[in-house]
């Protein structure tokens, strides 16, 4: 079995983007609900039922093809930190992380399905793949899914579909979502209009980081809401045209801002650049935001194509509990700041300054205009 | 709530007015059939219960409901709790909570019934089940009409089911 130390060494490919163009839409997750038929859901089950549905899901997942070599832990088996560290992952919930003896999290070897047992279901699943490829993320998972299906009795319903604790997941208990980092609309003060006509058709959009409807660093999760009436493929098929959209409008507001204003494009990436690579205190907030950036920086050609991967590392370890991993020990929020910085700096040490002599000529590919019904 | 004499549960509520005030007093069934409640002429004990301020109206004597809510005949979540929590206690919840599984849905979906994957091997074994009800069914009004013949032949395809379905139920 995996050890922690080795989860944490070796970030997931959908985490740096590696073999798909994840300029935009940074990661494409699917995420199932199941449960077995005839125990009471986690949320309301005693303890010693909890126990034995771990007892029966967890040697069944970890017994699976994909999950040999995998990590395999009891919630009650890792620190608070370890804990938070996943979940600063996106491999296991906030609420899992909350859990302990009865939960268990099992992560296949990449790091591209991971399992949440006993969290609000007796089974939460997920596939993450970069870019957008929903629909190939959806796959791993189907597949997946019926591996376990074949070992267990999933509680259905010919009329409601797979049951789930929440009357919102009922149906396919399928939620999928693309993570986005959408500077330029933002920038161009599209970013409302979008957002607005994205709810508009059904979908859920919200901030990454930050709080509320706060966003932080320009990313944003798009999601479905509905789970049941649709089929999986109807939900998907809707979902990757609306992201894809998005994301062209991205790029139109990229190439827009180049042509219109390129003296203000340089002069937000080279701050961002200059405040990274000098700041010897920085809180997450401040940091997000100029690694956002900087990764822009690196699309449009102000610095080289790497950064892009770069930054979506240091989003990573530049949150709280990674930061206490790295010094391995409990920080004030202060001293967080001074150690932020100091691995932002570090990493920027080879990092050439922003070069406006640089930028990508804009593409010719602006034909198919998106339909989001934005003027 | 308890029974203001005895302390067990209460299950009939008396409510009057005295003195312009609303006051209510619940009972437990014995005390309430001891005390004459039920017979909404008898009254002395109102004046009883509340210190001797003399009854001056009846408002209502109603026997309330069970106050326990509705269970789930599985995990024994109730209604109360659902309409807390949001959340259901296990699969069969919806089975017990229907009509409320209806209102709930209604509007948090792009509709109410589902399109999408079936679990492998579940809906065949509907099927089977819903062949089984009816063949038994055919069996009694074969043998209701004394058609012996039929009824050994709807036998015999009722223990071939039988054994089908109890075969694949065992997991390989």
């Amino acid at each position: 079995m995996m050890r922690f130390s080795t989860l944490l060494k070796h970030p997931a490919d959908w985490m740096t983007g590696k073999g798909a163009d994840n300029a935009v839409v940074l990661t494409s997750r699917i995420r199932l609900a199941r449960n077995l038929a005839g125990v009471p859901f986690p949320g309301w089950a005693k303890k010693a039922q909890r126990e034995e549905v771990l007892e029966k899901l967890r040697p069944t997942i970890e017994g699976l093809s994909c999950m040999k070599d995998g990590f395999s832990k009891s919630l009650d088996s890792l620190s608070s930190v370890q804990k938070q560290v996943m979940v600063e992952r996106h491999l296991i919930s906030r609420e899992h992380a909350a859990r302990g003896e009865g939960s268990a999290a099992v992560i296949e070897r990449r790091q591209s399905v991971a399992v949440m047992l006993n969290e609000e279901d007796h089974l939460r699943m997920q596939a993450i793949r970069p870019g957008l490829d929903l629909s190939e993320a959806y796959e791993t998972l189907n597949r997946f899914d019926d591996e376990v299906a074949e070992a267990v009795e999933y509680a259905f319903d010919p009329e409601l579909g797979y049951l789930t604790t929440c009357p919102t997941n009922l149906g396919t208990g399928m939620r999928a979502s693309s993570m986005l980092h959408l500077p330029a609309l933002v920038i161009s003060d599209q970013i409302g209009q979008v957002l607005q006509a994205v709810g508009k058709i059904g979908l859920a959009v919200r901030g990454i980081f930050g709080e509320g409807t706060e966003s932080l660093g320009n990313l944003f999760q798009i999601s479905n809401q509905s789970t049941l009436g649709e089929s999986e493929a109807t939900i998907l098929r809707r979902l990757e045209r609306v992201i894809a959209q998005v994301a062209k409008h991205e790029r139109n507001a990229r190439e827009k801002l180049l042509e219109d204003d390129p003296e203000m494009v340089s002069d937000k990436i080279g701050r961002g650049y200059g405040v990274l690579k000098h700041a010897w205190i920085i809180d997450s907030k401040e940091a997000l935001n100029h690694l956002s950036l900087l990764r822009l920086g690196g699309d449009l050609g102000f610095l080289p194509p790497e950064t892009v991967a770069m930054c979506d590392e240091l989003l990573m370890e530049i949150q709280p509990a990674h930061l206490q991993i790295h010094s391995g020990r409990k920080l004030a929020p202060e001293e967080r700041d001074a150690i932020r910085a100091e691995i932002i700096r570090s990493r920027l040490q080879s990092l050439e300054p922003p070069d406006i002599g640089k930028i990508k000529k804009p593409g010719g590919d602006d034909d198919a205009s998106p339909d989001l019904g934005i003027a | 709530m308890d029974c203001d004499k005895c302390g067990k549960p209460a299950k009939v509520h008396l409510t009057q007015l005295v003195g312009g005030k609303i006051k209510k007093v619940a009972l437990c069934n014995e005390c309430a059939a001891d005390s004459g409640v039920t017979d909404p002429t008898g009254f002395a004990l109102a004046d009883m219960l509340l210190g001797g301020e003399g009854e001056q109206k009846v408002a209502s004597v109603v026997p309330r409901p069970p106050r326990k809510s509705r269970a789930c005949p599985d995990c024994g979540f109730t209604l109360d709790d659902l309409k807390r929590i949001r959340r259901f206690g296990c699969g069969n919840c919806y089975e017990a909570f229907r009509e409320e599984v209806q209102d709930m849905i209604r509007g948090m979906h792009k509709g109410t019934s589902h399109c999408g994957k079936v679990p492998d091997g579940l809906m065949e074994m509907r099927q089977r089940k819903l062949r089984l009800e009816e063949l038994r069914a055919r069996l009694d009004q074969a043998i209701a009409a004394e058609n012996y013949e039929e009824a050994a032949g709807l036998r015999d395809e009722i223990r071939q089911l039988e054994e089908d379905m109890s075969k694949s139920e065992t997991p390989s």
